[in-house]
């Protein structure tokens, strides 16, 4: 079956307009606040989201950082598969700031929790949000929600939801595949 | 490709191209995480690695033990001087007892060739051979030849030199076989009785003269004069072998170009090479030993994963 379209450039461009407006609502100017993009898929919107809130809603300077959670997960030697590390660019402390993760896809909650430990290595931040381009409901393994949503789901296990994002050739989607 | 195609590290011969590129990569993000305020990640909680160590070794040692306990695994140490060996207890035997404990990872070093891969055939654990004999001493390679290449870039075509005791060198020949393996032209350099008989088969050249072998060449791994292993005189004297193959400033200037110089420790300060060289700019000798912990936590990480939890 081929992927069906979810969300379209056209919708992806008004929710990242949403969600930036709602960051800036709660943060005002971003004095003491770390984004933090999870790599690898989560550092796309992280990107996205950071350019929109420097130049078009003229915020001076978004901290921001790009964590690797590969050493942190629960699943390592649970498939045959080696989990690939990709590069971790934390040049910051997050001592005493809001921390808001960042990531394309919430399935499982998995990644999120691995990403609350990675963070302890960073200092103890004042609190810590998360936001998320697809929130695919129903199917969390632990207690784990966000604070943020481009978009719910309902999808079936065994489902993909994946996003692109644009480049040379391609524009912003978010499909779903059936496996 | 996103794992090793082997389940032990037992020399360098047995792995892929692929292979050293991929611990090269994992190295990388290690190097990343040994240099954060906090420098230890949780990987391997649940493994147990025994460091069994049946010849003195100062810095393999500790850089193995410091990788292990980053990736946060539990360490048990062990030293043949200090131990039942000594009553005559055997290979299989010894490393039987300590797998009896649920260790899951061996890291062995010891004084005969082919140790490392007999175990593997032997016991039930995955092998990391820390140098056995003058057989191999992979990790050392795989550190140099990350170094050499964080320093000059990939090392397809490039020049390196080993220069020193060929002959008793488990690095040397580990490093010949990862150096080769990347693209590199390797040449050896040293006493004519220094040097192996066959080095040819390994596809090397052979130099007995060190300012030519210098001039030639884009790095150099100045090798230790492993005095006790000399069974018999190599050479008259340590004084005579500083003339003839020990690098000095005066030398290094006379190049009038910039190589890199390694040395795997421990250094002999004024034999194959003096103090002022060795602190020198073109020394990448403490560089090793922080590379040397990264491409250590990559090894034992790398053969951890295909360590599958049974899920029965």
């Amino acid at each position: 079956m081929s992927p069906r379209i979810l969300l379209s450039h056209k919708k992806i461009e008004i929710i990242l307009n949403r969600l930036s407006c709602q960051l800036i609502e709660k943060f005002n100017d971003f004095d003491d606040v770390v984004l933090v993009g999870l790599q690898p898929r989560g550092v796309y919107l992280l990107n996205r989201l950071v350019e929109m809130l420097e130049n078009s809603y003229g915020i001076k300077k978004v901290i921001n950082g790009k964590l690797d959670i590969t050493f942190f997960r629960d699943d390592f030697r649970r498939f045959d598969k080696t989990l690939s590390p990709s590069s971790n660019e934390m040049e910051l402390t997050i001592e005493g700031k809001s921390v808001v993760i960042i990531d394309d896809v919430l399935y499982t909650g998995r990644s999120i929790r691995a990403a609350l430990t990675a963070l302890d290595n960073y200092g103890r931040p004042n609190d810590i949000q998360l936001l998320v381009l697809i929130d695919r409901r129903f199917s969390r393994d632990l207690p784990i929600q966000p604070d943020y949503i481009g978009a719910q789901v309902d999808a079936l296990e065994g489902d993909k939801v994946r996003v692109q994002w644009k480049d040379k050739s391609k524009d912003d989607t978010v499909f779903i595949e059936k496996r | 490709m996103e794992q090793l195609s082997v389940n032990h590290l037992l020399g360098i011969k047995s792995l892929k191209e692929d292979d050293v590129q991929l611990i090269f990569e994992t190295a990388d993000r290690f190097k990343e995480v040994i240099n954060r305020p906090i420098k230890k990640v949780p990987s391997l909680r649940d493994i147990t690695v025994a460091n069994l160590f049946f010849e003195n070794s100062t810095r393999t040692k500790l850089s193995f033990e410091l990788a292990e306990k980053r990736l946060s695994a539990d360490v048990i140490n062990f030293s043949a001087s200090q131990s039942s060996v000594k009553k005559g207890e055997t290979l299989i035997d010894t490393v039987n007892n300590i797998l009896a404990m649920k260790v899951d990872v061996v890291v062995m070093r010891h004084p005969n060739p082919g140790a490392a891969l007999f175990l593997s055939k032997n016991v039930d654990a995955c092998i990391i051979n820390a140098g056995d004999g003058t057989h191999e001493h992979p990790s050392q390679a795989l550190l140099d030849a990350y170094s050499i290449k964080e320093k000059i870039g990939d090392l397809r075509g490039k020049k390196i030199a080993i220069v020193g005791d060929i002959l008793h060198s488990r690095v040397a020949l580990s490093n010949i076989y990862a150096l080769k393996m990347l693209g590199a032209e390797v040449r050896l350099c040293g006493p004519k009785s220094l040097i192996p008989k066959y080095y040819d088969a390994l596809g090397v050249s052979v130099s007995t003269d060190l300012m030519q072998t210098l001039k030639w060449c884009d790095a150099a791994n100045m090798l230790r004069v492993q005095n006790e292993r000399m069974d018999l005189n190599y050479f008259p004297s340590n004084r005579e072998y500083a003339q003839l193959y020990g690098l000095n400033a005066k030398k290094l200037m006379s190049l009038k170009k910039d190589i890199v110089l390694l040395h795997p420790g421990p250094i002999n300060r004024g034999v194959e090479i003096t103090s002022d060289v060795a602190d020198s700019k073109n020394a990448i000798i403490l560089d090793q030993v922080e590379n040397g912990v990264a491409i250590r936590m990559a090894i034992i990480y790398l053969l951890v994963a295909k360590l599958n939890i049974p899920t029965t």
